[in-house]
């Protein structure tokens, strides 16, 4: 018996212009590495919109859940001497 | 058993104005119906190809051949990010598919209608993706971040689908009269379709008020059809062509038109499946799947000996 | 024959056949094996279709008779069209238009790989920007060739079929006569002896690695040189220029 599928899902990434980074832009289905990188050219660069394409397969992500958010990312709201920001420095002083 | 604590959560963050992500907790109800919308509105894509399609070795210049190829692409394009959308919330592609071609999902009524000549492709270009754009702009604005980023993009590529559409209209009803005469017959055929596309009637939809706060839903169906009927009448009027409702009237009071009476049992007809086409699309896309069975067997099959080699060397 | 006149016809040869494998593949356009061939089937479709209508622009402007692009694709009947045999020959399954494709694809790589050098500047740009196309689709085809052939039994039966049915459209696509004579000597177009040693050799090797046989027949369909075409393009002419023709002298 033949195992009918949509075939696997793998995550897009495009890079838009040189120099930035990879973004995420969606999906597509394929049966293999070379397939995706193709499928992935045909769905989301019909209008130009990337010169660079990375597929991952979908099952590879590992991902953060919601409950983590409070635990993962709060702590981080009260180190404001990470920011520039965050130093008083004289008008009189240049380049820092 | 759902958490009283959760809901409260789930829907101050929607009033918020805040997105709903795939891991977030949600109502089931709500999970339900966004499957719902978003595979018919996949679906509709999809099986929006073919009434289109049909015409493009038919297309009667190079450049609208062109045109046309890329606006029916782009409907499989949009087909793709819905269908991805759905499968955030957990139901795969095959599953979606296995719905559509026997016969348990529904999609957009329009595409039920037949194209019996090339103006049809400019009325549904103009008409249909102009009530689409209206209805998608809307959704847009959603609460369920996969769907809204996916009506994001798809809006902003759709814009050329409308304006191609009354291109090819303009074009006709400018033209020799034959070609008027075939602009006006497909106006007369998709008018009613349309404004029948964008759903019953608001006393007709008993889930509005619950959907609308859940932003699943932005705006009543009459009210989408009332913005689309007053933008569309004078584009008709413009190229000299008048929309097949003898009691169309502008009303001055309200600033909007008024409308004869929809024939809501051919609307209602046409969903359980008695519509011109109904059978013969759902044919044809089954047709596609069941053609290709092998061929993407053969894929997989490839796919896994490649891998395979790969971790022997 | 001058060379003006061999110019337009060579164009017709090149544009013709764009033209009419576009048309098949277009009509694979909502039925494809899945959604992202279907993208990408129409993907290619358009490249044929941008390449024909470049190349009949410029056919119509060598002729100077004011025909245009269109006069050429919807004004002409069968006998008058130059499309290769190949590129009219129906879809049949997948593993036909893949077979199709690839034999085609692979011949338009080379050949359009000469025609960069041409000496004729027009025809020259057409073909830089047709050859970035072409790369992709070449590429396109050959993995599927690899996956049907080397696959399941019953895609390598497919492909094996579609190869051996379609084999005898290709010696015609290296065929020269007094118009590629007139070109070469001017450095216009390559002679296609070339190409035909460079599709010989990356058409075996391709074969071979999708663990498929040569074909054997030696039989060889030729005619469309001189407009003389399977039944096929008949119907398909019909199809694809019936509007066109039933609104003469109108704006589209």
């Amino acid at each position: 018996m033949s195992q009918d599928s949509q075939w696997p899902v793998w995550e897009v990434f495009l890079q838009a212009n040189p120099g930035i980074s990879h973004k995420h832009v969606g999906n597509v289905h394929a049966a293999d590495a070379e397939m995706a990188i193709q499928n992935a050219r045909d769905v989301y660069t019909r209008r130009s919109e990337g010169i660079s394409i990375w597929v991952v397969p979908a099952n590879a992500i590992a991902a953060s859940s919601p409950e983590d958010q409070g635990a993962f990312f709060e702590p981080s709201n009260d180190k404001p001497y990470r920011h520039p920001t965050f130093y008083k420095i004289p008008d009189g002083v240049k380049y820092l | 058993m759902e958490d009283a604590k959760q809901l409260e959560a789930f829907e101050a963050k929607i009033a918020a104005g805040q997105k709903i992500e795939p891991k977030d907790w949600m109502p089931e109800a709500y999970r339900k119906q966004l499957v719902r919308m978003m595979s018919q509105h996949a679906h509709s894509e999809i099986v929006g190809m073919l009434p289109e399609g049909n015409w493009i070795t038919r297309a009667p210049s190079l450049r609208r051949k062109a045109i046309l190829l890329a606006k029916v692409q782009d409907e499989a394009g949009h087909g793709l990010y819905l269908y991805s959308a759905v499968e955030t919330l957990g139901v795969d592609r095959t599953e979606l598919l296995k719905q559509l071609h026997n016969g348990t999902a529904k999609y957009s009524s329009i595409f039920n209608y037949p194209t019996l000549s090339w103006a049809d492709i400019g009325a549904i270009g103009w008409l249909v993706d102009g009530a689409a754009i209206m209805n998608q702009t809307a959704l847009a604005r959603g609460s369920y971040g996969p769907y809204s980023r996916a009506m994001v993009r798809i809006c902003k590529e759709e814009s050329f689908h409308n304006r191609q559409g009354y291109e090819i209209m303009m074009t006709l009803a400018q033209g020799t009269p034959e070609q008027k005469a075939l602009a006006q017959d497909a106006l007369n055929r998709w008018w009613w379709p349309a404004v029948m596309m964008l759903g019953p009637s608001d006393d007709q939809s008993p889930n509005t008020d619950q959907l609308m706060r859940w932003k699943v839903k932005m705006e009543s169906n009459d009210a989408i059809r009332e913005r689309f009927i007053d933008r569309t009448v004078p584009q008709a009027e413009f190229i000299g062509l008048s929309v097949p409702d003898k009691d169309m009237k502008f009303n001055k009071e309200t600033g909007h038109y008024t409308h004869g009476p929809i024939n809501w049992d051919e609307f209602f007809q046409v969903i359980k499946g008695n519509g011109p086409c109904n059978a013969n699309r759902l044919k044809a896309r089954a047709d596609a799947d069941k053609n290709g069975a092998w061929v993407r067997e053969a894929a997989m099959a490839y796919a896994a000996k490649q891998m395979k080699e790969k971790e022997v060397a | 024959m001058n060379i003006q006149e061999a110019k337009f016809e060579y164009l017709l040869r090149l544009g013709d056949s764009s033209l009419i494998i576009g048309h098949r593949l277009s009509e694979w356009c909502g039925h494809g094996p899945i959604l992202e061939e279907d993208i990408a089937l129409i993907n290619i479709a358009l490249d044929f279709v941008g390449n024909a209508t470049s190349i009949l622009a410029y056919a119509g402007q060598t002729e100077g008779n004011g025909r245009d692009e269109d006069a050429l694709a919807y004004l002409r009947s069968e006998r008058e069209f130059r499309n290769l045999l190949i590129t009219e020959q129906p879809n049949g399954d997948y593993a036909n238009t893949i077979a199709r494709q690839f034999l085609f694809d692979t011949y338009m790589f080379f050949l359009y790989e000469e025609l960069k050098n041409s000496k004729d500047e027009t025809l020259a740009a057409i073909a830089v920007k047709s050859h970035k196309e072409i790369t992709y689709h070449l590429r396109h085809t050959t993995e599927w060739m690899y996956r049907l052939g080397d696959g399941t039994a019953e895609s390598h039966e497919r492909l094996q079929n579609g190869l051996n049915d379609l084999w005898m459209f290709t010696p015609e696509m290296f065929d020269m006569d007094e118009v590629d004579a007139l070109l070469i000597k001017e450095g216009i177009v390559p002679d296609l002896n070339k190409v035909k040693a460079s599709w010989e050799k990356r058409v075996k090797e391709v074969i071979a690695e999708a663990t498929l046989k040569l074909p054997e027949t030696t039989f060889k369909q030729k005619g469309s040189r001189e407009g003389k075409h399977s039944e096929h393009l008949g119907f398909l002419l019909a199809e694809m220029q019936y509007v066109h023709r039933s609104f003469p002298d109108s704006n589209w």
